[in-house]
């Protein structure tokens, strides 16, 4: 659903023309532009997918806080206004675009050692949703339980030995120790 | 030519001894010093963005084939836990394990996950008499149980409390601790399951070079929010594992004691000594007694000659 809405703001940016020589300028995105909700299922393994209510968290939130300078609205944290005070709106608002589920493998790790890198603390997706959402959900006592958001899959249960796959009580092993 | 007494050669010769034990001592120290591996891997735990959800733990649990828990992951009711007046610790069924801590300063909990800190220079590496343990270039202190005759002296050694002995096995030992994923994740280049599991980014993954700036870019950016100190830049030498916090270290579980410079360092003096009081002391002594009592010997000698004479000349008068 996403990716249609993309494809059609983009052409309607295209046909309008105008908004491709205007950069630096405020010139950002709607809210009515975002999909209405959003499944986030990009790492669902142990928990099922997350159905986000875009629609409901744009009234608790501006677009920057979650999009950063993504959606050309002037980005409010320090750090960013240095070089982001003035960027436009950017091709791609989709978090995985810049957040990594693969953050920390070789691979990554050997594509982001340039020196030169500024962003070298950038969290890949699974911790950019995470902290990103408790974060803001500590803050306005929205919800924060794991199960609150995604609800545990059966190889969830099996991880975390609970549901099914709880211990027997009387279990071998003592935590005590 | 100055008249050298008996007092005074014997206070150069000492003098000389130490000027020995010194060089010596420093030069062995130079020798033994071991420049970290510098492509090694590490982690930098943020205790401020971890919120106590135990993934780690379970993760662990799984990579390593360890035993079923007696409570769920998902029980909190864990870090009410206390066992003789401390909070829970690694044991045989658990590599590492997570905290919780209620700072006076703030309104809410922290958290700190537990594991082996796989520290630059290993004090139960050192300690070690079979050699059961192996810094590798990739980071991690490992460990080869087929070596291990159970004596425990790394647990011992350990600042941080981690090896731990699996009594279940008694006849066969073996020594429990996180052995950072080596086997089965980081000799492939892939990050250790806790901090695959971490929903928080809690862990971050990278050379201990890069996580080591990225937390102090952390602190440099937020100098409100973190304490200006890592736990584990540089204590006992430096560690794999590093430790962010909002509170100071001590309030959350660390020990601030550890010296800053490896564990090892406290012993190198001592074991530099062995040999040279073993080889060089004897023959230093031998001789210092030898030259000390050359006089007597000599005016023994003459004593005797004499005696020796006189008596020839006795004999000789007694002859005439």
């Amino acid at each position: 659903m996403l990716k249609r809405k993309r494809i059609m703001r983009t052409a309607l940016v295209l046909s309008t023309g105008a908004f491709l020589f205007a950069p630096g300028h405020a010139l950002s995105m709607e809210a009515e532009d975002a999909p209405e909700s959003v499944t986030i299922d990009a790492m669902a393994k142990h928990y099922e997918p997350v159905e986000f209510d875009h629609l409901l968290h744009v009234d608790y939130a501006s677009c920057q806080e979650c999009h950063h300078h993504t959606t050309g609205v002037k980005v409010a944290d320090p750090d960013c206004i240095r070089c982001h005070a003035n960027s436009p709106e950017a091709d791609e608002v989709s978090c995985a675009e810049c957040h990594a589920v693969d953050r920390f493998t070789t691979k990554y790790l050997l594509t982001h050692n340039d020196p030169e890198l500024y962003h070298i603390d950038k969290p890949g997706l699974k911790g950019a949703y995470h902290l990103n959402c408790i974060g803001c959900h500590v803050i306005i006592t929205g919800p924060t339980g794991c199960q609150d958001c995604h609800t545990m899959t059966e190889a969830g249960e099996k991880m975390f030995n609970t549901g099914k796959h709880a211990p027997a009580k009387g279990a071998s092993s003592d935590a005590h120790h | 030519m100055k008249k050298l007494s008996r007092r005074n050669f014997i206070k150069g010769g000492l003098a000389t001894t130490a000027a020995v034990a010194v060089l010596k001592e420093k030069k062995s120290k130079a020798s033994g010093d071991f420049d970290n591996y510098p492509e090694g891997m590490g982690v930098i735990v943020d205790l401020t963005r971890c919120v106590g959800c135990r993934s780690c733990e379970a993760a662990c649990n799984k990579e390593q084939g360890l035993p079923e828990p007696a409570v769920p992951f998902d029980d909190f009711s864990v870090f009410d836990y206390m066992h003789h007046g401390e909070k829970r610790r690694t044991d045989e069924t658990a590599y590492t394990i997570v905290n919780r801590y209620n700072p006076p300063a703030i309104d809410h909990p922290l958290f700190r996950k537990v594991q082996c800190n796989h520290c630059n220079e290993p004090a139960c590496l050192t300690s070690c008499f079979v050699n059961a343990y192996t810094k590798t270039p990739e980071g991690a202190v490992i460990y080869d149980a087929s070596v291990c005759v159970g004596c425990r002296t790394c647990m011992v050694a350990c600042p941080f409390y981690i090896p731990t002995f699996k009594y279940s096995s008694a006849f066969t030992p073996r020594i429990m601790k996180c052995i950072f994923c080596y086997d089965t994740r980081l000799k492939e280049g892939k990050p250790p399951a806790c901090v695959e599991a971490c929903p928080q980014e809690a862990l971050t993954f990278g050379k201990r070079v890069d996580v080591l700036e990225i937390g102090k870019q952390r602190i440099r950016r937020n100098p409100d929010k973190y304490v200006d100190h890592i736990y584990g830049e540089h204590e006992v030498g430096g560690t794999a594992w590093m430790y962010l916090s909002s509170v100071p270290f001590d309030q959350v579980g660390f020990d601030t004691h550890v010296p800053k410079e490896p564990i090892i360092n406290s012993v190198k003096e001592f074991l530099a000594m062995v040999p040279m009081v073993l080889t060089i002391w004897p023959g230093l002594f031998v001789g210092f007694h030898l030259l000390a009592t050359k006089k007597d010997r000599v005016r023994e000698m003459e004593k005797e000659a004499e005696l020796k004479k006189a008596k020839e000349n006795d004999e000789k008068e007694e002859q005439a």
